[in-house]
């Protein structure tokens, strides 16, 4: 357990409404102090000109143990995440097998408890996540699952899917749904719209998670069961959004770092490393879902980290998997691209990437609080390229690689230990 | 020029010297002399299709030949990384093999310019990739198009048919917008792509509509398949609304009658129309020679 004087730094904690330049004093792992000016006989770090930050935590990870190794593992995804600031990481269940067992679950936790940060495991909801059959649910909640998903294979069938919340509810579980109707996307490999028709690819409508979203919202009242729906990406998503929280709808709601930051542009060239699914949209649903932070519908910011080998990726465009190994870049991207230059206020940011996803789950982490183990992250301003090839991920799908950010994690503390610290050659 | 991707990042100037070069080997190919040329001696040229073609495929074939040109043709299937190899892997085989050229043909849009990055030396012509260009089939439209009318000023164009799936489709707007024709699209709305109207073409539901005084119908072929996934109810339907008859023609005194093939005749087009006076795709045929040797010639031939 470690004992660290951090000097000098900004200070920002929007859980306890904390915004000053402040010295903390970790002592055997806690924090004891938040103040200006502290002395003590410990080894000290100067924060000068830093952001020092609760660390984050992230809902939506795939971390592909077990099965899929050759993507990405418990150790490289969690190196992944304390590089990113994280301390705390809700890893989906689309593994191989995926994650439909007791075993599976006990297994992620001892393993998680090397890691240099938490690990939740995520449960499946159906066998093999194929929307016939209900995992042993039960047995799940005991093992000690906070949420259940079939992330990117929603079920189709609404009966079976308003049965699945019925019976999760029962155990107060969160049922996570990836809204997509895929009757309207099957095939698709891009927004539709008009950078797919000038590329020629097959599109992916909005009305698909639209539609997915709307039944995600109609039964989570129709069953009271906590329904928090994964990466929105269009403006009526947003809108129906609102809806249902207007109705007592028990939802809450996620944004990936990619939508708020890319459009369908992105794939000019098509690149398959912005291939991800829900797709980029359009500048117009971008910018509503930067609105959706500000007024509150949208309850958190979540990574959809989904690493692939490069053997996957760089491939003709129709045969690439979705997704965007996202952990190293999620911060630098979000403080540069939306506080620095677009005025997206840092309070709020942070808020939405610590104790916003904490509350939805049920967490004790999130926040800077006396007394307790320290998790936090050390945020440098120094504008920085990035390089996938510096990645501790092993997925290297990436769309922001070359790209001059600021705000990177120098140093990050989780479970009252040294986490990651930024080599200075990098 | 290194490569032919498609028509949408070349420029107007491009394009009418890729024409004009079509119709100096057109004229050759009409001419007495049937000796090949010389101007791609020791150049080898790799025809590498990954979707069936018969006219596309042989007349690049042909096009090599005739300029004197090693041309090999390689004839596979879209395989994922699990099963055989894959297009990267073909593409650095086949270029370590000495070609000099890939005419490409593949189901993916976007295949062609991955080949491009893929490829350490060797150029790259687009045969046609998914639904997204095909860029020799537009240049020798405008090749017919210049010979038949005299001009490629001020031209109005209808396209009828399936715009949704069409690299055909693509490439002529792309081309036809920087020579500022009027395109008119026909089809119905299931079969038009989001955003289509973006491109400034004009959209139409009836044909009798889109045709009226125009000076080309470019008709498309309708696959048999978009019936079975319901882009329109039958066969027989899409034909009655929407397939050019010899009784239209009378809407349009001036226009001359193209179609990519292969045609489905009775369907898309009636046959009488296929075989009638105004009909030029059997020259669209031809052009197909001539237009593909003009590509080989710019890519590959000596200043």
């Amino acid at each position: 357990m470690m004992d660290l004087l951090i000097k000098g730094g900004k200070v920002i904690d929007p859980y306890n409404k904390f915004a000053k330049t402040s010295d903390i004093l970790i002592k055997e792992g806690e924090i004891q102090a938040i103040e200006k000016g502290i002395e003590a006989d410990v080894p000290s770090y100067d924060a000068t000109g830093k952001l020092v930050l609760p660390a984050f935590i992230d809902l939506h990870s795939h971390l592909r143990e077990p099965g899929q190794e050759y993507k990405e593992d418990l150790t490289t995804g969690a190196l992944a995440g304390v590089a990113g600031g994280f301390c705390a990481l809700f890893a989906m269940p689309n593994t191989s097998p995926p994650i439909h067992s007791k075993s599976q679950i006990a297994y992620i936790f001892r393993k998680a408890e090397n890691l240099p940060l938490y690990v939740f495991p995520i449960g499946a909801l159906t066998l093999d996540m194929k929307g016939e059959t209900l995992v042993p649910i039960g047995e799940l909640a005991e093992a000690g699952v906070k949420a259940l998903s079939d992330d990117g294979m929603p079920i189709q069938n609404s009966g079976l899917l308003r049965n699945a919340l019925l019976y999760a509810k029962m155990f107060g579980l969160i049922v996570m749904l990836h809204c997509e109707d895929k009757s309207l996307s099957e095939r698709g490999v891009a927004n539709e719209g008009f950078t797919a028709t000038r590329l020629g690819l097959r599109g992916m409508p909005k009305s698909a998670e639209e539609i997915g979203v709307a039944r995600a919202i109609i039964l989570s009242l129709a069953t009271g069961c906590r329904v928090h729906i994964c990466h929105i990406s269009t403006k009526n998503s947003l809108e129906l959004i609102r809806w249902g929280k207007k109705m007592g709808a028990p939802i809450t709601c996620e944004v990936t770092p990619h939508h708020l930051v890319l459009t369908e542009e992105a794939l000019e060239g098509y690149d398959t490393r912005a291939k991800c699914n829900p797709p980029l949209r359009t500048e117009e649903d971008r910018k509503a879902l930067i609105e959706g932070l500000l007024d509150g519908t949208i309850d958190c910011i979540a990574t959809d980290h989904a690493p692939h080998s490069r053997e996957e990726w760089d491939v003709e465009f129709d045969l690439a998997p979705f997704g965007i190994s996202g952990l190293e870049t999620a911060f630098p991207l979000l403080y540069t691209k939306l506080v620095e230059e677009g005025g997206f206020p840092l309070d709020l940011l942070v808020e939405k990437l610590t104790f916003a996803p904490a509350k939805i789950m049920g967490l004790n982490l999130g926040s800077l609080k006396i007394g307790e183990e320290a998790n936090l992250t050390i945020i440098g301003t120094e504008p920085l390229k990035v390089d996938v090839e510096s990645f501790h991920s092993k997925g290297k799908n990436n769309p922001f690689d070359g790209w001059t950010l600021k705000g990177f994690p120098l140093l990050t503390i989780c479970k009252g230990k040294t986490a990651y610290e930024r080599r200075n050659d990098l | 020029m290194k490569h032919l991707i498609g028509l949408e990042h070349l420029s107007e100037e491009d394009i009418l010297s890729l024409v004009d070069l079509g119709l100096r080997y057109r004229n050759w190919l009409e001419g007495e002399n049937k000796q090949s040329l010389s101007i791609l001696k020791g150049k080898r040229i790799c025809l590498l299709f990954y979707e069936p073609s018969t006219r596309t495929r042989h007349s690049f074939e042909l096009a090599s030949r005739l300029l004197g040109g090693e041309v090999a043709s390689f004839s596979l299937a879209v395989s994922s990384v699990q099963k055989g190899e894959s297009f990267k892997d073909t593409l650095l085989t086949l270029e370590s093999m000495g070609f000099d050229l890939f005419v490409i043909r593949h189901s993916i849009s976007g295949a062609c310019l991955y080949a491009t990055k893929v490829l350490q030396r060797a150029g790259v012509v687009n045969a046609g990739d998914g639904m997204h260009e095909h860029p020799s089939q537009t240049l020798l439209d405008i090749l017919t198009i210049k010979q038949a009318k005299g001009t490629i000023e001020n031209l109005k164009i209808a396209i009828i048919g399936d715009i949704l799936h069409s690299r055909v489709a693509r490439s002529a707007i792309f081309a036809f917008t920087k020579l500022n024709w009027e395109i008119r699209l026909c089809a119905p709305p299931t079969l038009f792509p989001k955003d289509i109207e973006k491109f400034g073409v004009k959209i139409f539901y009836k044909i009798e509509e889109a045709i009226r005084d125009v000076d080309v119908i470019y008709v498309l072929r309708i696959q048999r398949e978009r019936q079975k996934e319901q882009f329109f109810p039958s066969l027989e339907e899409y034909s009655r609304l929407f397939s050019l008859t010899d009784s239209l023609l009378s809407l349009a005194p001036r226009a001359i009658v193209m179609h990519p093939g292969p045609v489905n005749r009775g369907v898309e087009i009636e046959g009488i129309v296929v075989d009638g006076e105004k009909s030029l795709i059997l020259e669209q045929v031809k052009n197909g020679v001539a237009l593909r040797m003009a590509i080989l010639h710019s890519l590959l031939g000596e200043e």
